[in-house]
């Protein structure tokens, strides 16, 4: 046998050539990349803390450190993610006439790829993920989710496929195709390389993450409630992560069918979205929406929850009209269903239908603005604190109304027609992923967390990030709704017309705004973390909070609860203030607990194995891979011994900490 | 320079273009009725409710107002109802597989001219246009007579694009194997932008095409250059045209195989390729 | 805002805000509600591969058809595998709520038998219709029946795997609350997919004849 073809069974289609060595952009990533890399490793190393690390936070099933995890992976994307805007927003404000700008034609479309795939899928999705597991559990009075293994396990498998796009950037390439990766152009005629399958083994394994956690925190919300925790006393924050994981459990599958048979037609050479031999791309079209919509609003629900929590407890008033709060939320999530044809008006489904879609999405904004009233009426005779956590409230009622009103502008079909993959488009979902999830998830993380660390964030470089983001967001997207109405289209790397090129350099300027605002974010944790004793949080309530979380230690103890909390009305943690609620200080039990294990991580990292041999065709390592998986998952299932005991003095010495630190506030 | 009086889709010389117009500065005056109160009571209450102003009324406990409720989900129902209605009458007219109805406002269909059909063909990554009517083709330019009905088929070769011309109407997607219409007139005459509005690929960013809105006379003699112009466009030269090529320069072709359009819609130029539409009668 | 622990006046009943005597949550309670959920998530995936089957279903190109490859009789032979086995099955739970370890393992065999007996028809029908041209290449219609059709069977196979994997269990442990819990969950995992079978030779086996 020739050498050639041993390399091709050991490295499948993995060549040198994989390695991107003549593009100086990766090059000096990769060196930055693996510097960085290298110094953390060397400290982590140098400090001995890989033990710690491996027991106290590889291994962990606690949710609050499981949530902990998906902020830190969201937070990462987030700067890989914006690095693509930065790069797309400097291309497009160059690239006029004769200029050709600094990215070819394959590295942009690369780089809008990846921007899309990573913010939604591994920054948004994450960031999401991390604040429903940290606080659900804790506002119902559980000491867990369900399935504290199996949440370890899906933010393993999250973990993995961002890993895989990372992996990306240095072996091979990313997908050319959008962030959906549209057939035919996905295919194998049009696509033969590694891209799409990056694309795909990444999405399919985060998938699956994502589908257990729904399943998840289902099971946590319908079952471990505490005592006298009806469903409507449950915090509303509570009621949009249940919506939310609803919609993930019957979104998900659809995602995980459609790009098994986009695979199926790679790999295989069936003929499902090919053009030829009976294959239907509209079908993939239709399939990948009935998941995408419902995909957008399984990352605005729980922010929507956020903000309603955050307005509650900085008005120092009770939510206005918590039950209709909770019916919109729930018709929301029906109605997320019936609206995906509006992605596509333009692909000629005729007047009746596309009128249908059109109109329902048109009433899912009566849900939608009756939540807005809701927040109004509830600062309507508050005593509003402007904490950065409703800065960020504020800054997104103002904010997403406007993109609001342009996606029910986008919802008149004939209007579509000419502003459909237009940067109108852009601007719009922009306006409202921005001014709506991610000002939600800033609000979410100042509001929460000094009860994860045990002290707030700067006050000050919060308030500078803030406005940094707000300036830089409407700076950046405004001139696209002009360039939109300009009849400028999307995803274009070069510009003819230079009556456009002021509007890409005030988005450009934006961009640059953002950047000091993230910038300003993370000197902002710096900073917090070395004046942690000023801002620490000794009673757990910093900020006067209404729901149950706030009743416990920040941080909480491992166990949350040293007893279940007993509930009697919404606002529970507000009722037992006002009510003569005295804390225990003796009489603990030992408590049964979950315990760590490795074993999600292992599985995760398999899976992320067999997914990197499947798309370079390294078939003896995706079948190793695939056999370990299966092997270790079934011996997993023999280990019984999954519980330990927290002894009751254990619990007695916790909790007579708190004690003191309580006595030495009052 | 700065202003939007440049944006084309606020302001465009089709007719078909400017009712979408309409229709969209209709839907914003609909939804600003809601809008901007939220907007000034956002601004109002935090600003008049901060804790600051103890002169305000502070009711920690009043979380409730079933007239407010009402209010709430009826106004939003009531402009969604409007915009609904809308919705339903422009999209039956204004859809892109009717024939026009009217040449221009005031002028009906009665007397305007037969209707011009243009094949249109996405390639990777430029545009073929076919007049069947007048046996020439172009690639990157397409050129119209003023008030008179266009009525575009269109297909494409490769991948999914999307056949859009601001100023004339709104777009459609171009896909294999599947044949779209759409419907427009030109009212003003112009050269106005022309390009695909779905990634294609890399050479996505290239593929713009011109679009002349010509008087009759005018027309005529672009005709006529076609003509004098020279080129064929067989089977064997749509093969060669339809490999991949970037930011390709315009040109036309005098004569044009009748068969040519049909052959691509159904997949098969090449010879001995079956053709998609005898495929589906032998399912039948 | 600190917290601030307001004690009632002595006169009034202060309302009870802590469990102090709780008894532990049953262990695994949330496990059946999980698998449920669980369960349903799959229901749409099979959901989203009929929708396919039933888009693509009619796309022959000029190739083989239903009334050209379906074989009814074995098809039906394929079903009472199938069905026979949920019957064994539920033979086995009743032996396992009735705490029978040897009747457990009986049972599940035989449905194990059945079971593979079903993957075995369909293995000798996919290779019986590759042979003779109709691959799932050939067109979009069979790359939909095969994608439908194999996803099925992969299922069971995956459910054999379990089941065996359950019998080594339930030989070393017995029937312990936690096992009996594994076996309800295969056990509605089984029937599923028996009722996905019945879907599926009806619209696809049935209805293709139809066609």
């Amino acid at each position: 046998m020739s050498t050639d073809s041993l390399m091709k069974i050991a490295f499948g289609r993995l060549t040198l050539e994989a390695f991107p060595l003549h593009e100086p952009i990766l090059v000096a990533t990769f060196a930055g990349v693996a510097l960085g890399g290298a110094m953390l490793l060397g400290v982590i190393s140098y400090f001995r803390l890989w033990g710690y690390l491996w027991r106290e936070w590889f291994t962990t099933i606690d949710h609050k450190r499981i949530g902990i995890m998906y902020m830190i992976l969201g937070l990462v994307m987030l700067l890989r993610g914006f690095s693509d805007a930065l790069m797309m927003r400097l291309q497009q404000a160059v690239a006029f006439g004769g200029a050709e700008g600094f990215l070819p034609a394959d590295h942009y479309d690369q780089i809008f790829t990846a921007h899309g795939v990573i913010m939604i899928f591994f920054m948004a999705m994450p960031f999401i993920t991390g604040l429903m597991n940290f606080v659900v559990p804790l506002q119902i009075g559980a000491r867990d989710v369900s399935f504290p293994f199996l949440n370890n396990f899906s933010f393993w498998m999250t973990a993995m496929g961002a890993a895989l796009v990372m992996v990306s950037l240095f072996v091979g390439e990313f997908a050319r195709t959008g962030w959906l990766a549209y057939p035919p152009l996905s295919g194998i005629a049009y696509s033969p390389d590694v891209g799409v399958d990056y694309y795909i083994w990444a999405l399919q394994i985060a998938g699956v993450g994502t589908l257990l956690s729904g399943v998840n925190l289902i099971a946590t919300i319908v079952k471990l409630r505490a005592p006298g925790m009806t469903m409507m006393k449950m915090p509303i924050f509570t009621w949009t992560a249940l919506c939310t994981n609803v919609l993930i459990v019957a979104a998900f599958p659809i995602l995980t069918v459609t790009l098994a048979l986009l695979s199926l037609d790679r790999y295989v050479g069936t003929d499902f979205f090919t053009n030829d031999l009976g294959g239907n791309p509209m079908m993939y079209v239709n399939l990948i929406w009935i998941w995408g919509h419902p995909e957008v609003y399984i990352l605005i629900l729980p922010i929507f929850g956020v903000f309603s929590e955050v307005t509650a407890t900085f008005s120092g008033k009770r939510l206005f009209g918590y039950t209709s709060m909770v019916y919109a939320t729930v018709v929301i999530t029906i109605l997320s269903y019936l609206v995906w044809l509006h992605h596509f008006f333009t692909m000629g489904s005729g007047a009746s239908v596309n009128s249908f879609f059109g109109i329902t999405t048109m009433i899912i904004s009566i849900p939608t603005g009756a939540k807005m009233f809701n927040w109004l009426f509830t600062l309507y005779r508050g005593r509003i604190r402007f904490e950065l956590p409703m800065m960020w409230t504020l800054a997104f009622m103002l904010t997403f109304v406007i993109g609001g009103m342009t996606g029910v502008l986008l919802a008149v079909p004939p209007a579509d027609f000419v502003l459909h993959n237009s940067l109108f488009l852009v601007a719009h979902f922009h306006n409202v992923i921005i001014g709506g999830v991610v000002f939600g998830v800033f609000a979410g993380i100042s509001y929460w967390f000094p009860k994860a660390f045990g002290f707030r964030l700067d006050p000050f470089w919060g308030k500078m990030s803030f406005w940094f983001w707000v300036t830089g967001f409407y700076l950046a997207f405004m001139p696209l709704y002009v360039l939109g109405l300009m009849g400028v289209t999307r995803r274009l790397r070069h510009f003819e017309d230079p009556t456009l090129q002021v509007w890409f350099v005030i988005a450009a300027v934006g961009t640059a705004l953002i950047l000091l605002g993230i910038v300003s974010f993370l000197i902002q944790i710096y900073v917090s973390i070395r004046r942690r004793e000023a801002l620490r949080d000794r009673t757990g309530d910093p900020w006067g909070g209404r729901t149950l979380e706030w009743s416990t230690a920040s941080p909480p103890p491992e166990y949350n609860f040293a007893f279940t909390p007993v509930v009697h009305d919404n606002d529970a943690w507000w009722d037992m203030k006002h009510r003569g609620f005295r804390r225990p200080v003796a009489g603990f039990n030992a408590i049964l607990m979950p315990r760590n294990t490795g074993a999600g991580f292992i599985l995760a990292a398999l899976s992320a194995i067999f997914g990197f041999a499947m798309i370079w065709h390294i078939w003896w390592l995706a079948a190793l891979g695939l056999v370990a998986v299966l092997a270790v998952a079934i011996a997993h299932t023999f280990n019984y011994q999954r519980d330990f005991q927290i002894p009751a003095n254990e619990v007695e010495r916790t909790e007579a900490g708190r004690t003191r630190l309580l006595a030495a506030q009052a | 320079m700065l202003c939007a009086c440049h944006a084309v889709v606020l302001n465009p010389s089709g007719d078909v273009a400017q009712q979408q117009r309409d229709l969209l500065v209709y839907s914003t005056v609909l939804m600003l009725i809601v809008i901007v109160p939220v907007m000034v009571m956002t601004a109002l209450f935090a600003w008049r409710y901060r804790q600051s102003n103890r002169a305000a009324r502070y009711e920690p406990d009043w979380d409730h107002s079933i007239h407010l409720e009402l209010v709430i989900w009826a106004v939003p129902l009531l402009i969604i109802i409007g915009l609904g209605g809308l919705t339903w009458v422009g999209t039956h007219l204004l859809d892109p597989y009717r024939s026009l109805s009217r040449i221009k406002p005031g002028e009906s269909m009665e007397y305007a001219a037969r209707p011009l059909q243009v094949d249109v063909v996405a390639l990777d990554w430029k545009w073929l246009f076919i007049y069947p009517e007048y046996g020439i083709a172009t690639v990157n330019e397409l050129a119209a007579p003023l008030d008179r009905p266009i009525e575009f088929r269109i297909t494409a070769s490769s991948v999914m694009n999307s056949l859009f011309i601001p100023a004339l109407a709104g777009q459609i997607y171009a896909m294999p194997g599947m044949e779209t219409q759409l419907h427009a007139v030109a009212n003003t005459a112009g050269d106005y932008q022309g390009f695909s509005a779905n990634y294609s690929g890399a050479g996505f960013s290239g593929m713009h095409f011109m679009f002349r809105a010509l008087v009759d006379r005018d027309f005529e003699q672009w005709l006529a250059r076609m003509r004098a112009g020279g080129g064929v466009l067989r089977r064997s030269d749509y093969l060669r045209l339809e490999q991949p090529s970037e930011n390709e320069p315009v040109h036309s072709f005098a004569a044009v195989d009748p068969s040519l359009y049909r052959a691509i819609l159904n997949r098969c130029v090449e010879a001995g390729k079956p053709c998609a539409n005898d495929m589906m009668m032998i399912d039948q | 805002m600190a917290m601030t622990p307001t004690g009632g006046d002595a006169t009034t009943e202060l309302p009870v805000f802590c469990l102090t005597d709780e008894h532990e949550h049953a262990a695994g309670g949330s496990t059946l509600l999980g698998f449920w959920i669980y369960l349903m998530s799959d229901c749409l995936l099979f959901a989203a591969l009929f929708a396919t089957y039933g888009v693509l279903g009619g796309s022959y190109a000029a190739g083989p058809a239903p009334k050209d490859l379906f074989e009814l009789p074995l098809v039906a032979v394929n079903t009472s595998m199938l069905l026979l086995s949920s019957i064994t099955y539920g033979f086995a739970m009743l032996a396992t709520y009735k705490g029978r370890v040897g009747a457990t393992q009986g049972w599940l065999i035989i449905t194990a038998l059945f079971g593979l007996a079903f993957v075995g028809i369909e293995l000798y029908e996919f290779t019986h219709m590759i042979h003779d041209g109709a691959t799932p290449q050939r067109s979009a219609f069979l790359s939909a029946f095969f994608t439908l059709v194999g996803t099925h069977g992969l299922h069971v196979t995956v459910g054999l795997v379990w089941m065996v994997t359950l019998m080594l269990q339930v030989g070393q442990r017995g029937l312990i609350p936690e096992n009996v819990r594994r076996l309800a969950c295969l056990s509605l995992f089984w029937h599923f997919l028996d009722v996905i079978w019945i879907g599926v030779f009806t619209f696809v086996y049935l209805g293709g004849m139809l066609r």
